[in-house]
């Protein structure tokens, strides 16, 4: 290493000499070292284990709530019934493969309809850039199912290990059968949350109930057996043994989120303004030339990513707010005012320093452009639902041979059409031609009783060929050996679809 | 690119050195479990090359490549994949070498196949000279109508089929002979252009109807024979209806005259010696189902 001339080396060095005679050193963590510092970059890093305190407050409760209500929706949301008939599956959301129809309770995707997801996808990206712009890692720090996932790990790893001072304890303690039990509990209740976290995604694509029946009687089909286990797998690495890894290395929104927030956002801060110059307080001192924090390192110790937040806005901040909760705790004890850590814009800062009154300009272009982007996108797509049609037709005109000339002169054409209905009801087509006079229409098979009658069940599609022909007497209706047809499809509702072709014959 | 290496001051790590336009490059650590990630594959790309094809080296015989231990290639591949798919169709073939064709055109299941793999042989066989519409051309039918010289029925299109038209090589092959009226001395130039004039009348489109009346006599005394009296055509003598609108070599006065004086004799192949009798049978039924089957 080079000159020591920064200040964080130097503060390390206070705080290591320091650290016996602080007086509010039942408050200090003195093992609480920001992982990603100077002093620890060898080549190759091993995988520093980070154990994170329990913090208490708005932020830490606000978590919870997002986590109790992102994991129900997710565990509970495959066994939501919705009926839709007879025959017709009567799970609320299910991606059913096999037939090809994407079902979100009164709505119904067949597969050409797939740009209805990427509607979805486009809002959730505009809704993504407007949260971060306004207040920063959001998404991150409370939402992302890594961060949902490992959170709930570490809960159940606190509730076997006890909380940080009793962990590191026990990681350096020798293998005794009470650590043996506690780490196998811990582990298989891990494998437990996994294997359902699996369970419940295998759910989306089958029925629910069946599903669930068939995999505790150990029937359930390979596949899914395969993507429960490949489910298990990932959760378990990613939730328990990866966790802050995938943020900081694998994880491609730190570094788009970072390019997504400016001066105006609300992100985690570190007030150094108010802060500065930090170190221990005697109680009883005045708190006169001196900044509030008192070096307890607490925001490190509660910070599941192990960074020190006062080093600055850093990429491997997640913005869970936790280390607000615990300075803010600590700001009660020493009876300051809360807030020296807490969500805080870059201009602001400056304000403060300057002595500027302070300006919190959550409507700005940005968010403007933003937000409107996202209402036309969602206007956009509620109209194309709201359009939607349930009987559709395709007509494929045969283009090998052209036109037939059949013995009486007469001229026929073929056609390939397909009837898609997508009601949940069956239903019957009539199909009609509107074209040059004299043309009929024929099915192609002479023995058929009713050809132009279409019985086509509930969510399905047909295909049927006709032919038209046009006698030799009416071939003058031909201009220049081409005229416009239309099919016309109609059903016993009155729903009805028009699709336009041509009718084709020899030059005249 | 410079290569002096200096401290970052904001993080306080070391840079690599290098530098590209004025954008220098810390040089942070890399986790090891990302390390070692990437030695497992180096160590399965070893691997692989012992087991799956992998190097390619020059002998005698030009550029050959390491086979691999688990001889894999992608030619045994695909004909694994196309004996299974053969093991699957047999199951339907033999049902339908078994049946009767007008048996199979009601099973739905069995047309299915049949038709597919109708659609398959023709492209294979047939298009060269009908088609790949099956529309034809001059001298070539067109099997989508609904004119036949031998029968459009299932059985007829299978005898055909099977034994062609004038294919000396199969004994059992349909024979007919149009005459060549000019060539053999058997009537005047004179005597075809009347009874050309006539055949054009019996679809109006005569333009001298007293030469058409003289023709009618010359028609009664050498075609009726084949063509019938009403020149209806004979589908058991594989003679065409010449009332019709549909011509195979041609429906104007000068092709009827050349048909008149020359003869006509095409010929189609007998197929029963080079496909089997099911392939027969589903191409029968494809060219029936093609709208002009009887």
């Amino acid at each position: 290493m080079s000159e020591p001339a920064t200040n964080l080396e130097n503060l390390v060095a206070e705080a290591v000499g320091t650290a016996s005679a602080a007086s509010s050193s039942a408050l200090n963590d003195d093992s609480a070292v920001a992982v990603n510092s100077q002093l620890n970059r060898p080549l190759y890093q091993s995988r520093i284990k980070v154990q994170s305190k329990l913090v208490h407050g708005t932020f830490r409760r606000i978590k919870w709530l997002v986590m109790a209500l992102t994991l129900s929706i997710y565990y509970v949301t495959p066994f939501i019934r919705w009926n839709r008939g007879p025959g017709m599956p009567d799970q609320a959301v299910l991606l059913d493969f096999p037939a090809r129809r994407f079902y979100f309770f009164f709505l119904e995707i067949w597969p050409q309809e797939f740009y209805y997801v990427t509607g979805l996808l486009i809002l959730a990206a505009l809704g993504l850039f407007l949260a971060t712009s306004v207040a920063g890692r959001v998404w991150c720090g409370y939402t992302c199912p890594q961060t949902v996932w490992t959170d709930l790990f570490v809960f159940v790893e606190r509730l076997f290990e006890g909380d940080r001072s009793a962990r590191i304890r026990l990681d350096k303690e020798g293998w005794s059968v009470g650590k043996l039990a506690r780490k196998a509990g811990k582990h298989a209740v891990w494998l437990l949350i996994a294997i359902l976290t699996g369970g419940a995604w295998v759910f989306y694509f089958a029925d629910a109930p069946t599903l669930a029946m068939q995999m505790v009687t150990f029937s359930a089909p390979m596949t899914a057996y395969i993507f429960v286990g490949l489910f298990t797998a990932t959760t378990y690495t990613l939730g328990g043994i990866a966790r802050k890894q995938v943020c900081i290395y694998m994880c491609p929104w730190p570094r788009i989120q970072g390019a997504m927030f400016d001066e105006e956002s609300l992100l985690v801060s570190y007030k150094d303004d108010r802060g500065e110059k930090r170190g221990p307080h005697k109680k009883g001192t005045s708190w006169e030339g001196r900044g509030d924090c008192i070096d307890c390192g607490q925001c490190v110790a509660a910070c599941p990513v192990g960074i020190d937040i006062r080093d600055g806005m850093q990429l491997e901040c997640i913005q869970c707010a936790l280390c607000i909760d615990a300075c803010n705790e600590i700001m009660d004890k020493v009876g300051r005012p809360r807030g020296l850590i807490g969500y805080d814009t870059l201009n602001n800062h400056d304000r403060r320093k300057a002595g500027e009154p302070l300006r919190f300009r959550i409507i700005r272009p940005r968010t403007i452009v933003y937000a409107v982007a996202l209402l036309i996108v969602a206007a956009i797509m509620v109209v194309a639902l709201a359009n939607r049609e349930t009987l559709q037709l395709n007509v494929l005109r045969d283009r090998n041979p052209l036109f037939v000339t059949l013995s009486d002169g007469s001229i026929r054409n073929g056609y390939g059409i397909k009837i898609i209905n997508k009601d949940t009801a069956a239903h019957v087509f009539h199909v009609t031609i509107e074209g040059p006079e004299g043309a009929r229409l024929a099915g192609i098979s002479a023995d058929e009783v009713n050809p132009t009658e279409i019985a086509i069940g509930p969510d399905a599609l047909k295909n049927v060929r006709f032919y038209v022909s046009l006698p030799k007497d009416r071939l003058s209706a031909l201009d220049d050996g081409l005229a416009e047809l239309s099919f016309v499809v109609t059903d016993e509702t009155g729903r009805h679809t028009v699709r336009e072709t041509t009718f084709r014959g020899p030059d005249q | 690119m410079s290569t002096q290496k200096h401290t970052d001051e904001i993080s306080g790590v070391e840079t690599t050195g290098h530098e590209w336009d004025g954008i220098k490059e810390l040089n942070n650590p890399l986790p090891k479990w990302w390390i070692y990630t990437f030695y497992v594959c180096i160590l399965w790309s070893l691997v692989y090359w012992v087991i799956f094809p992998a190097w390619p080296y020059l002998s005698s015989g030009g550029w050959k490549h390491t086979a691999g231990s688990y001889g894999y290639t992608q030619r045994g591949e695909v004909s694994a994949e196309l004996q299974k798919v053969a093991e699957g169709r047999a199951v339907f073939m033999k049902q339908i070498d078994a049946m009767p064709i007008e048996d199979i055109a009601k099973n739905d299941s069995l047309m299915e196949v049949a038709l597919a793999g109708g659609k398959a042989t023709f492209a294979d066989n047939c298009a060269p000279c009908h088609g790949s519409g099956a529309a034809g051309g001059n001298g070539f039918p067109n099997l989508n109508d609904d004119d036949w010289l031998w029968g459009g029925k299932l059985t007829d299109i299978q005898t055909t089929l099977t034994h062609g038209i004038r294919w000396e090589a199969d004994a059992d092959t349909r024979q007919n002979m149009m005459p060549r009226f000019l060539d053999d001395k058997m009537l005047t130039r004179e005597q075809i252009n009347d009874v050309a004039e006539y055949v054009l009348s019996l679809s109006n489109k005569a333009d001298d109807s007293a030469v058409a009346t003289r023709g009618g006599e010359v028609f009664a005394a050498n075609c009726v024979a084949c063509h019938g009296a009403d020149a209806k055509g004979n589908q058991a003598l594989g003679a065409p209806n010449l009332t019709d609108a549909i011509w195979l070599y041609g429906g104007d006065k000068a092709t009827i005259v050349t048909t008149l004086s020359h003869g006509r004799g095409g010929v189609m192949p007998a197929w029963g010696a080079r496909l089997p009798g099911s392939t027969i049978k589903e191409l029968a039924l494809y060219v029936h189902s093609l709208g002009g089957g009887k």
